[in-house]
C-alpha cells in the first residue's frame, strides 16, 4: 500500500486523504457493493429437469466484484490526485500540439470529404469483395444514417433548444410512409423519399402545436409520449401496418429506374459490368452520404438565415425574442418541421435499404441514442454530432468485431451485450470531462470584421 | 430641461388600466398619456406596479381591465379609437397611420405590428450570440420576409443578400452610436454591464419602434455611464423621433431627460406632470421618499441639490 504522503502534489480542491480514512471509505464502499451485488449477482437461477427452480450460488463472483470495488476506491483515494493531474496535463499537451493543425482546417475538410467518397472503394481494396459488405453496410451506411438523424435532431435540440425525446417517431413516419406508399400504391423510392419528408414534417407540426407552451421537462415528457404513441399505433393498427409483424417486400431503390439485380435490364447489365451485390451497397452508401450532406448543407444555410438566427435566439432567451416581435410559434414549428423532415428522409432510406420494417426498429432506445449523439457531440455543433455518431455507432459495431475477447472471457462472452454499459460509462466520462459535449464552441452566423468562436459557457442550452 | 407643453398629442393613451393578481391589485384604474416624440418617465417606490404597467403595455400580461390605445403614424380621432374598441379587431388603419389596442394583441404582435419595443430590468441579451447577431435578430421580421420565408435565402438570392447587407448597415450604425463597433464580433454575454445595457437599447431600436419602453435603463450604471445613457436617450428622442417611456429610480436620469413624469404608488397614479411640477409636489415627495409631512420641506431642499 502506498504511503499517502509520497504523492504530495495534489489538485487544489482535493484534500489529502489519510490511509486510515481511505481504508475506511473503501471498506464502506465494499460493504455497499456487497449489499448491491448480493441480490443481483449472488445466485444464478435455472430450471432443473423437473422444471423446478434451482439457485446456483456464485460467491466467487461476488467476492471478485467486492474486491474490485474495494481496491479501485482505495487506489483512487490514494492516487486519484496524481492520475487526474496527469490526465489534465496529457489533455492540455494534446490540445496544444493540435493547435497548429487548425490552420489546415480547409485542407482537412476536403481530405475528409475525399476519404468519405473513396470509402467504399477503400473497403473493397483492403478487405475484398465479401469483407467489404460488412464495412460498407454495418459501418458506412449505419453510421451515416445516425449522422443524418443526429443532424436532423440537432436543429430541434441544438439550435432551437427544444428537448425532443421522441424524435424516432418522425423516423418511423418516414419509414412507414415509404413502406406503405411503395407496397400499396407501387410508388418508386424517388417519389416516396420527398413524400416521407413531407409527411414527417407534417407530423412534426402536429406534435409542435400542442407542445408549444411547454418547456423543459414537460416538453421532454410529452415528446417522449408522442414517440411511444406512434410506435403503439404502428403495433396495434394491424389493418394498416400489419402490426408487430411489420411490412416486408418494400421495393429497393433503383438507379434512375435501373434495378440492382442480375437481370438483363439491371444496373450491371446496362453498364456492362459483372453483377455483384456490392453495386447496390455502393449506391446506398452514396445515397445516404448525399442525404446526410443535404441535411448538413441545409442546416448550415438555415443557421445564416433569419429563421436560423431566430432558432438560436429562441434557445438563448424566448422572452427577449417575443419582445423583438419574433413569432415564437412559427419559429418553433419550423424547427420541429425541419428536424422531422430530415428524420423522415432518413426513415425512407431506412425502409428502402432493408426492404423490411417493423415497430421494433422505432423503440424509445433509438430516440435516446440519437439524443445522446447530439448531446455528446455538443449541442448545435455539426462536426461534433458527426464525430459522436461515428464513435457511438461505430463503437457499437466495433464491439462485434472484438472476437479475441472470447479467448479471454470464454466462448459465451458476447461483447455487444456490454454495449449499454459502455455507453453509460462513456456518457458519465463525457459529462465529467466535457459537460457541454465534444465541441461546445459556437460559430457566429454572421461576422463583421473577424471571426471569433464563442465559448460554450456563454451559450445557453435552452429551456425546452 | 425645457418642459414641453402637456397638451402635445399622445402616442399611447392608457385608460383605466387595472391589473389584478388573485386578490392583489397591482395596478388600479391607472390613466395616463405618453406624448409623441417625448420622454415620459414612470416612477414610484418599489412595488408600486411600474413593471406591471410595462408588462401590460408590451403584452407580457393581459390586463384585467382597461384600454391601451397606441396611435401609430399621427394624431388619431376619438372616433377611430371608439370604432376599433367596439369592433372585435385589435387595430384599425386610418388615413394617418393606425390605432392599435394593445390589450388585444399578444406580446410579439405588439412588437412586430404596433412597433413597441422594450428592454428588461434584468438584461435579456442573447448572451451566446455576438453583438452583431443580437442586432440582426432584432430585424428578424423584415429580414425573414426579405429571405422569402427562407426560400429565397436558402438559394442565396441577391435580393436577400442586399437586405442582409442593409440590416448589417443599420446594426453598424447603432454600434457606432453606442460605441461598440470594435466589439461587434464578441459574444454579448462577455460585454461589461454598462455596454450590455446600451446594447439592449440598440437592439430594441433595431426593430424600428415608434415607442421604446425602458425598464430601469440606468440600474447598475456608474455616473459617467448614466450621463452617456442620457445622451443616448435624448439622441433617440430627437434624432429618431421615437417616443420613450421609461421606468427609472435614478433621479439624475429622470429629472434631467424626462419631458413628463407619471408617479405611481400602490398601483395608483398620485401625480402627473413636468419634472418641475413633480419635484414640487408634496404628495410625491411624501410618497416616493416615504417621509413625514413636516419633513417635506427638508426633502425638497435635498432634491434641489
Amino acid at each position: 500500500m502506498a504511503n499517502p504522503k509520497a504523492d504530495a502534489p495534489r489538485e487544489g480542491d482535493r484534500q489529502p486523504v489519510g490511509i486510515s480514512t481511505a481504508l475506511r471509505d473503501a471498506g464502506f464502499l465494499a460493504l455497499f457493493t456487497l449489499g448491491l451485488s448480493f441480490p443481483i449477482l449472488a445466485f444464478r437461477t435455472r430450471q432443473d429437469l423437473t422444471q423446478g427452480l434451482v439457485l446456483d450460488p456464485r460467491w466467487e463472483l461476488v467476492a471478485t466484484v467486492v474486491a474490485i470495488a474495494f481496491f479501485a476506491r482505495l487506489g483512487w483515494l490514494v492516487f486519484g490526485g496524481t492520475i487526474t493531474q496527469a490526465a489534465t496535463a496529457a489533455a492540455n499537451a494534446i490540445g496544444q500540439s493540435l493547435e497548429p493543425v487548425a490552420k489546415y482546417k480547409d485542407w482537412f475538410r476536403w481530405a475528409g470529404l475525399a476519404v468519405l467518397i473513396a470509402y467504399p472503394f477503400l473497403a473493397v481494396a483492403f478487405t475484398g469483395a465479401s469483407g467489404a459488405l460488412k464495412w460498407i453496410d454495418n459501418f458506412g451506411i449505419q453510421i451515416l444514417i445516425y449522422v443524418m438523424l443526429g443532424w436532423g435532431l440537432n436543429i430541434v435540440v441544438g439550435l432551437a433548444g427544444l428537448l425532443d425525446l421522441g424524435y424516432v417517431a418522425f423516423y418511423a413516419v418516414g419509414a412507414y410512409s415509404t413502406a406503405l406508399l411503395s407496397t400499396q400504391f407501387g410508388f418508386s423510392f424517388w417519389i416516396c423519399l420527398p413524400l416521407a419528408g413531407i409527411f414527417a414534417a407534417f407530423w412534426g407540426v402536429l406534435l409542435g402545436f400542442p407542445v408549444l407552451r411547454l418547456r423543459g421537462d414537460y416538453l421532454a415528457i410529452v415528446t417522449l409520449a408522442f414517440g411511444e404513441i406512434i410506435r403503439l399505433v404502428l403495433i396495434n393498427w394491424v389493418e394498416l401496418t400489419n402490426g408487430a409483424a411489420g411490412i416486408s417486400g418494400i421495393p429497393r431503390p433503383t438507379f434512375f429506374g435501373l434495378p440492382f439485380n442480375a437481370s438483363d435490364d439491371g444496373f450491371a447489365a446496362f453498364f456492362g459490368l459483372q453483377f455483384t451485390p456490392l453495386h447496390r451497397l455502393f449506391f446506398l452508401f452514396y445515397l445516404i452520404l448525399a442525404l446526410a450532406f443535404l441535411t448538413n448543407w441545409v442546416t448550415i444555410r438555415m443557421r445564416r438565415l433569419p429563421i436560423g438566427r431566430a432558432w438560436e435566439a429562441l434557445r438563448e432567451d424566448e422572452i427577449a425574442c417575443r419582445s423583438l416581435g419574433i413569432d415564437t410559434v412559427t419559429t418553433k414549428l419550423t424547427a420541429f418541421a425541419m428536424g422531422a423532415m430530415f428524420g423522415g428522409f432518413a426513415g425512407a432510406f431506412f425502409a428502402a435499404r432493408l426492404g423490411f420494417i417493423s415497430p421494433e426498429s422505432f423503440i424509445f432506445m433509438e430516440s435516446a441514442v440519437i439524443l445522446s449523439i447530439v448531446v455528446l457531440g455538443g449541442m448545435g455543433s455539426q462536426v461534433g454530432v458527426a464525430i459522436a455518431a461515428v464513435v457511438m455507432i461505430g463503437g457499437t459495431e466495433l464491439l462485434r468485431e472484438l472476437t479475441w475477447l472470447k479467448s479471454v472471457f470464454g466462448p459465451q462472452f458476447d461483447p455487444t451485450q456490454y454495449r449499454m454499459l459502455l455507453f453509460g460509462m462513456a456518457m458519465v466520462a463525457m459529462m465529467v470531462c466535457r459537460p457541454r459535449g465534444l465541441i461546445s464552441n459556437r460559430e457566429p452566423s454572421i461576422v463583421l470584421n473577424e471571426k471569433r468562436t464563442i465559448g460554450g459557457d456563454l451559450v445557453k442550452e435552452g429551456h425546452g | 430641461m425645457s418642459a414641453s407643453s402637456p397638451s402635445s398629442e399622445p402616442i399611447l393613451r392608457v385608460e383605466h388600466l387595472t391589473m389584478r393578481f388573485g386578490g392583489l391589485i397591482a395596478v388600479n384604474d391607472l390613466s395616463f398619456d405618453v406624448a409623441r416624440g417625448q420622454i415620459t418617465a414612470l416612477i414610484g417606490p418599489n412595488g408600486a406596479g411600474k413593471t406591471t404597467v410595462f408588462n401590460c403595455i408590451t403584452g407580457f400580461y393581459k390586463p384585467t381591465a382597461g384600454r391601451m390605445a397606441l396611435f401609430s403614424g399621427g394624431v388619431q380621432t376619438d372616433h377611430a379609437v371608439e370604432t376599433v374598441t367596439n369592433s372585435p379587431r385589435s387595430y384599425r388603419r386610418t388615413a394617418k397611420g393606425a390605432v392599435f389596442l394593445l390589450e388585444r394583441l399578444a406580446d410579439s404582435e405588439i412588437a412586430a405590428r404596433a412597433k413597441v419595443a422594450r428592454t428588461f430590468q434584468n438584461i435579456r441579451l442573447f448572451t451566446g450570440m455576438t453583438v452583431l447577431e443580437n442586432l440582426i435578430v432584432a430585424q428578424h421580421n423584415w429580414l425573414n420576409r426579405a429571405s422569402g420565408y427562407s426560400l429565397l435565402g436558402i438559394i442565396g438570392a441577391p435580393s436577400f443578400r442586399k437586405a442582409e447587407a442593409q440590416a448589417v448597415d443599420l446594426a453598424v450604425a447603432w454600434l457606432d452610436r453606442i460605441g461598440l463597433t470594435g466589439r461587434a464580433d464578441d459574444p454579448a454575454g462577455a460585454l461589461p454591464y454598462g455596454d450590455q445595457r446600451r446594447l439592449e437599447i440598440a437592439r430594441a431600436m433595431c426593430t424600428g419602434p415608434v415607442l421604446l419602453c425602458l425598464d430601469e435603463p440606468a440600474a447598475g450604471l456608474n455616473p459617467r455611464e448614466s450621463a452617456e445613457l442620457n445622451e443616448l436617450l435624448l439622441s433617440i428622442r430627437d434624432g429618431n423621433g421615437t417616443s420613450i417611456l421609461l421606468i427609472e429610480h435614478d433621479m439624475s436620469v429622470v429629472m434631467e431627460i424626462s419631458d413628463h413624469i407619471v408617479v405611481l404608488e400602490y398601483g395608483t397614479k398620485i401625480s402627473d406632470g413636468t419634472p418641475d411640477h413633480i419635484r414640487n409636489d408634496p404628495k410625491v415627495i411624501a410618497a416616493y421618499l416615504g417621509v413625514e409631512d413636516e419633513e417635506v420641506g427638508e426633502t425638497e431642499a435635498e432634491l434641489e441639490k
